[in-house]
């Protein structure tokens, strides 16, 4: 079941609050290269199962590995293999692009050198070298998401954590984000995403649906409509959710 | 002069330094419509709302409500008026009766007196009274914010995207929720970055980057696609789209769900030729057809215009 494919595995992972179960025994393998859909209502336990995949938080119990890692003793090496950007916090708004990408980099260990070098690939990759000097203030929405997703692969992690990346996002600026992540998921890098544009589940390899802590679907968005008998994510989703 | 809108708004204006917010706004609400403001971050919706809600003044423009200019009139606005901001709009350390009961006070009014204005909603949160607002969840500080902005029984009510970053079945009933607010005859402005929302409203503006694309009602955008719009299936998405980049005569290749759209040049080029070309390329059970656009494939084509 288990091969050196798997890059998350999450056995029986149980995360309690006092008496409140976040987590009830999440039970998940994510394969290398792989687009990973988390989705779930408001309150389900996305955020609290992510924290711990990130090595920020420890479960109650269950067995969590990531990246070779286990989460439990070796926290450090696992946030030094993965890249995270969430919609809420990203980038510093009065630090240029440039500096913004040299403060990530400097976080992760990289020489200057290395630095200088990722700034400009991922910069000329984005057609955005020419503003390499702005703030971070004076740039649009929608750039500055793609600028904060490549800066969270700066130090090419193995897996980056994307927090509903799209939020608020135009639709157009909205699909050339996702044209990023399948690039990045074909370069090997894996891509575990929130999102509650349930269009976007649809571009995910595999999906997972999770209510009031529970895992209560895991598939391909194709399998998970056949088996619902619906023709969209969304309503394979409001038929688990509801 | 023309019927009486109980929103209207004229060529308005606002910038913040440099940068112009919003520029040449135009758009009227009638009694009872349920208007949608629809737009991606950073479009200009809450600047409108702030000026709507008489908390921020345009530099050009004017904005009537019920009759009451926003600058002249703004004392009696704020008295007709249920706003609900997009971010805090609640005091997270009193309790949710505390909240509602601020509310209804500064307004001068008791939570009895309008209590069944709100029942529908509060009775979902009711029993949860006593908890800090800052302790509730973030469907049930939606349903305490919606009732603290209808306790002084306005008759218009402006929502600032009440549904970002809600589930998808949150955001259903919230929605149910709105549709029952204007059987009850309250004039709802609300604005969403979601497009799929555009059509639950009687009418709506499409808005980016400070200008209003078009207003209409929902069907009627779809109706004004000026070209046909065609889907292609494969059972390799990003290789399809990828493929479909290259062919020319085609215009607006993106994807869509688990499908990609485009528009083509429909002189130049049959679906059977472009089917030809994929099967050619290797790709497995294609499939094309003409689609009717959504509000979201609207947004695109007004976006590209």
């Amino acid at each position: 079941m288990v091969n050196n494919n798997t890059i998350i595995e999450a056995e029986n992972l149980v995360k309690k609050f006092g008496d409140f179960t976040a987590n009830d025994r999440l039970t998940f393998h994510v394969k290398k290269g792989e687009i990973f859909g988390f989705l779930g209502a408001n309150g389900a336990g996305k955020t609290t199962a992510m924290r711990i995949l990130c090595g920020l938080s420890k479960p109650t119990s269950g067995r969590v590995e990531v990246a070779g890692y286990n989460v439990y003793t070796e926290a450090e090496k696992v946030k030094k293999s993965i890249g995270y950007m969430s919609q809420k916090f990203s980038l510093y708004e009065d630090l240029t692009v440039k500096e913004n990408f040299r403060f990530y980099g400097g976080i992760y260990g990289l020489s200057r050198r290395r630095i200088r070098e990722r700034t400009d690939e991922l910069l000329k990759k984005l057609n955005f070298s020419h503003a390499a000097k702005r703030k971070i203030a004076d740039i649009p929405l929608g750039w500055k998401q793609k600028l904060a997703f490549s800066i969270a692969i700066i130090h090419e992690p193995r897996i980056v954590f994307l927090d509903e990346p799209t939020g608020g996002v135009d639709p157009i600026t909205r699909r050339q984000f996702w044209e990023m992540i399948y690039e990045t998921a074909s370069r090997g890098v894996t891509v575990f995403v929130t999102t509650h544009y349930m269009d976007e589940a649809e571009y995910c390899d595999r999906v997972t649906i999770m209510d009031r802590g529970v895992i209560e679907a895991l598939d391909t968005p194709d399998k998970l409509k056949k088996e619902y008998n619906v023709d969209s994510m969304d309503k394979v989703f409001v038929n688990i959710a509801r | 002069m023309s019927i009486a809108h109980t929103i209207q708004v004229e060529n308005l204006k606002k910038c913040y330094k440099s940068l112009t917010a919003i520029e040449d706004i135009n758009f009227n609400v009638s009694k009872g419509e349920l208007f949608g403001l629809i737009g991606p971050d950073g479009a200009g919706k809450t600047t409108i709302f702030r000026i709507l809600t008489t908390l921020l003044i345009q530099d050009e423009g004017s904005a009537i409500v019920e009759g009451y200019d926003v600058v002249k009139g703004y004392r009696k606005i704020r008295n007709l008026m249920g706003y609900m901001p997009g971010r805090f709009s609640l005091y997270l350390d009193m309790t949710v009766r505390e909240n509602l009961e601020f509310f209804a006070t500064i307004f001068g009014t008791t939570i009895e007196e309008n209590y069944h204005l709100i029942k529908d909603i509060y009775q979902q949160i009711e029993p949860f009274k006593d908890r800090l607002a800052g302790n509730l969840s973030g469907g049930m500080k939606q349903k305490l914010a919606l009732s603290c902005a209808l306790i002084h029984k306005p008759s218009v009510l402006v929502l600032d995207e009440p549904t970002t970053g809600v589930d998808a079945v949150s955001r259903k009933e919230f929605w149910d929720m709105l549709i029952k607010l204007k059987k009850q005859g309250i004039t709802i402005l609300v604005s969403t970055p979601y497009m799929d929302e555009a059509e639950l409203c009687d009418r709506v503006g499409l808005i980016q980057n400070g200008r209003m694309l078009t207003i209409n009602k929902p069907d009627q955008i779809v109706k004004n696609f000026p070209k046909k719009l065609w889907e292609a299936t494969s059972a390799n998405i990003y290789q399809l789209l990828q493929d479909l980049r290259e062919q020319e005569n085609l215009y607006s290749v993106y994807p869509f769900g688990s499908k990609v759209h485009f528009t083509k040049d429909e002189n130049l080029t049959e679906t059977a030729e472009i089917k030809a070309f994929l099967t050619n390329k290797g790709h497995e059970s294609v499939d094309i057809e003409e689609v009717t656009p959504t509000i979201e494939d609207c947004f695109i084509e007004l976006m590209t215009e």
